[in-house]
């Protein structure tokens, strides 16, 4: 019954974060960009959704970029290549919708540039201009510059500290693109859910439309429980397979993050008894 | 008549006792208690009993050799139709199907079908009999199946297929099979180690599962009809309903589903040893008056709860759950708030449920379910509480039919099949609750037993 789901190649691409191409050649063959899988490191582990971030069909891996903040993405950054996770599913969510487009402005903060970067590619692929706003809190945090760069004609940088780029937010950066008069024909952010609440309302004021995709907890990945359920236009929706991504102006923010924050206590203590146990599994 | 003795009891823990754990509440029968039970049984030629199975278990004949502590017989003749006793020994429904038609049901004594049933395959368990599901007149056909979701309906066909000498496989999207035996129904109601070996038995025989494979994303139906020559879908209700109603999303209100999966699929109970957390409430509300609101409301109890209500919006003799469990759950405290019905959830600052608001209902005239029908009255009242399970029901899993247009559903999301359970796909065949909405867990063996003798049927046409 049970599949190998084999961690090839590891690198860390800056404190915390870590990239993981996984052998999974049934997901490989059939991903797309904006799709993520489930992932349990061990048999006592969480299902945790993570984004697609490049994947070969011929030699059948899938990447994963994922940063350490908690008990589950600790467990799975320390799998070495040759071990195998105990599980893996997907690929779940529907895929972005990708079309020709003049102009796409893609924005990314944090460990989700990564998860950003498919998308880019995407567009680029099918002939879009794709402007690329990334941004971190510093410069040691800022990841996949480089793969953005091979697959944006313009990229923007900002860090909160201003060691890299300039100073500010990604949020900062769109809204003076937009207010020099740059008129996309689709702004489309992943990050952190206060950044893609800021970005959406500075999209809105423009009359720039806006797509999201957002990362609310998950557990089954597939339509059955409803953990990842949001409210976009006034009505419940299934992130996790009617999503991950959605029209941002219609997303109610802050209910998404009031739930994202639920598990705060169970979180503190599940990270302490971690910790304390050795940090291994 | 009145000296028909009374049906043995199957013994239970104690109430206080049991709260304190997720292991089992029924014991089952000891062999003295199964044996007296047995000789109840008066044998009659026609096999009432029989008719109301829907997997046509030679009931009187098991039950004879169980008399005759032939145990390992009775146990092949159970598992010649039901490739999981031990599992439908504890969960079906007897009062409404084999036991209800039960000649001493007339003379309210029915014989404890169900309790002997389990008797059996537990005997069978700890002896370590193992039944190789293939036959020996095994004559190997040509012909490989695909099986969708590993649920009662999914092993059933599994089974029947397999002892007819086809190859088949099992795709399950979760991480470990069962569907609802595993990630809805409980571990106090159900043990886990219990489906698990009913399905290694499975696995032995030669059946293969695939884990983590999600149909309709990791592989379409048209995929699979160029490797298999026959699909059987039985993916389940798993789709949770909501209430429409104001505040659905604020923190620490669950679906069902998703509060028995934490707690059953990822064991959020043993939490913080398994990592996925729940969160446990002091003053908890399920509503629904269904099994799935039973379960959720003891288990709720079971993580620590000092007060779980059930709020119905009928009144008791209208609930759907089973009244064994109904009366579990009144054993163990739970309490019970009829003739209401939710119309809107009150947060707090940080987005946390804190307050529900109940309109007070009577009972109208019957509607199309034949049940009073609840009428709103003008009065409310509200309750204070800290987590909320949505236990009102379930819709059928969209996600293959979604991406099959050729699969037809009707208008409440279901595949449509005909009476031999193939849908409007040529080689495709469904059944259990993606076909009938909310069903049993025989029921949707049921299922299985006609699409399995439908596909073989269909398939020496080939
Ligand atoms: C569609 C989707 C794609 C994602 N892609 C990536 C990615 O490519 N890289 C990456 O680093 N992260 C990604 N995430 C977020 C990632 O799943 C969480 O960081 C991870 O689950 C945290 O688990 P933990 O135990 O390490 O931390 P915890 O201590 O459990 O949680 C830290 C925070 O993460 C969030 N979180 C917790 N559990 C879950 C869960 N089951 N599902 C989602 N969020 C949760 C909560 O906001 C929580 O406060 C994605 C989330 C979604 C929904
Ligand atoms: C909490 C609860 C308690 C219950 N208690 C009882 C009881 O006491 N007695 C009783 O008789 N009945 C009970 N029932 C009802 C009974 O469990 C169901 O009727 C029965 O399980 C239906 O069986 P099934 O095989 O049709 O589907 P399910 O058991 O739902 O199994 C479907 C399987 O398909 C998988 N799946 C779904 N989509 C896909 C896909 N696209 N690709 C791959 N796999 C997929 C799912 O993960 C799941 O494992 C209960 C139900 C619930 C929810
Ligand atoms: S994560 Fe379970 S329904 Fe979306």
């Amino acid at each position: 019954m049970a599949n190998s789901y084999r961690v090839l190649r590891k690198r860390i691409l800056a404190s915390g974060i870590k990239e993981m191409d996984i052998y999974a050649p049934r997901i490989a063959r059939v991903a797309m960009p904006g799709q993520f899988i489930m992932v349990m490191a061990d048999e006592g582990g969480e299902r945790i959704p993570l984004t697609l971030v490049d994947w070969s069909k011929v030699e059948g891996w899938i990447r994963i970029v994922f940063q350490e903040v908690g008990v589950s993405t600790m467990k799975l950054g320390l799998f070495e290549p040759g071990e195998s996770l105990y599980y893996v599913s997907g690929p779940h969510g529907t895929p972005t919708h990708v079309s020709k487009l003049n102009t796409v402005v893609i924005v990314a903060g944090g460990v989700a540039i990564a998860a950003a970067y498919p998308i880019a590619k995407a567009f680029r692929d099918v002939g879009s201009r794709v402007i690329s706003i990334i941004g971190a809190k510093n410069s040691s945090l800022l990841i996949y510059e480089e793969e953005i760069k091979s697959v944006s004609t313009e990229i923007h940088i900002s860090t909160d500290d201003g060691s890299r780029g300039i100073r500010g937010f990604t949020s900062d950066v769109l809204e003076s693109l937009l207010a020099s008069g740059l008129k996309p024909d689709l702004v489309w952010m992943v990050g952190p859910t206060i950044m893609m609440k800021v970005c959406s309302a500075i999209a809105k004021r423009y009359g720039v439309r806006a797509v999201a995709s957002l990362n609310p907890i998950m557990v089954c990945g597939m339509g059955m429980c409803g953990a990842c359920r949001i409210r976009v236009d006034g009505r419940i929706r299934f992130a996790c397979f009617e999503g991950p991504e959605f029209d941002a102006s219609s997303v109610e923010w802050d209910e998404l993050i009031l739930r994202l924050q639920m598990y705060r206590e169970e979180e503190q203590l599940s990270l302490k008894r971690f910790l304390e146990g050795g940090g291994h599994i | 008549m009145s000296k028909i003795k009374s049906r043995v009891l199957i013994p239970k823990r104690e109430p206080l006792e049991r709260l304190k754990d997720f292991n089992e509440v029924a014991l089952g029968y000891s062999e003295k208690e199964a044996l007296e039970e047995a000789s109840r049984c008066i044998q009659c030629p026609s096999k009432p009993c029989v008719q109301g199975c829907p997997v046509e278990i030679d009931i009187p004949r098991f039950i004879k050799l169980i008399r005759e502590r032939r145990y390992e017989e009775a146990y092949k003749v159970i598992k010649d139709k039901c490739p999981i006793p031990a599992i439908t020994g504890r969960v079906c429904p007897q009062e409404k199907q084999c036991e209800k038609l039960c000649t001493l049901a007339k003379f309210g004594k029915p014989i404890a079908i169900g309790a002997l049933e389990r008797f059996v395959a537990d005997w069978a368990r700890e002896k370590g009999v193992y039944i190789e599901v293939r036959n020996s007149n095994f004559n190997s056909k040509n012909g490989k199946i695909a099986v969708i979701g590993s649920g009662p309906a999914g092993i059933v066909v599994a089974s029947d297929l397999l002892r007819l000498g086809y190859e088949v496989t099992i795709f399950e999207a979760l991480h470990v099979p069962g569907g609802v035996l595993t990630y809805g129904i409980p571990e106090f109601r159900l043990p886990k180690r219990i489906v698990n070996d009913e399905i290694k038995c499975l696995v032995e025989s030669g059946v293969n599962i695939e884990l983590g494979f999600i149909v309709g994303k990791t592989i379409t139906i048209y995929d699979l009809l160029k490797e298999f020559n026959a699909i059987f879908i039985g993916t389940g209700a798993g789709h949770p309903r909501f209430l429409e109603i104001p505040g659905e999303n604020l923190s620490y209100i669950y679906t069902a589903n998703e509060f028995l999966t934490r707690i059953n699929l990822m064991k959020a109970y043993l939490f913080p040893y398994y990592d996925t957390p729940i969160r446990k409430g002091k003053y908890v509300a399920v509503i629904g008056g269904g099994n799935t609101a039973m379960d959720a409301a003891r288990s709720a109890l079971r993580l620590g709860a000092e007060k779980v209500f059930v709020l119905y919006r009928r009144t008791k003799s209208e609930m759907p759950a089973r009244r064994e469990e109904i009366a579990n759950a009144e054993e163990e405290g739970v309490e019970f708030i009829f003739l209401v019905q939710p119309i809107e959830f009150i947060g707090n600052s940080l987005g946390a449920v804190s307050e529900i608001k109940l309109m007070k209902m009577r009972l109208g005239e019957p509607d199309e379910t034949g049940r009073p029908k609840p009428i709103p009255t003008d009065e409310t009242i509200s309750i204070q509480v800290d987590v909320v399970i949505n236990a009102i029901g379930f819709h059928p899993n969209p996600l293959v039919p979604m991406t099959t247009p050729e699969i037809k559903v009707d208008k409440r999301g279901r595949i449509i099949v005909d009476k031999e359970g193939r849908t409007t796909m040529p080689k495709v065949y469904a059944g259990g609750d993606i076909v009938v909405g909310e069903g049993t867990v025989i029921e949707a063996m049921g299922w299985g037993r006609i699409a399995a003798r439908t596909i073989d049927r269909d398939m020496s046409f080939l």
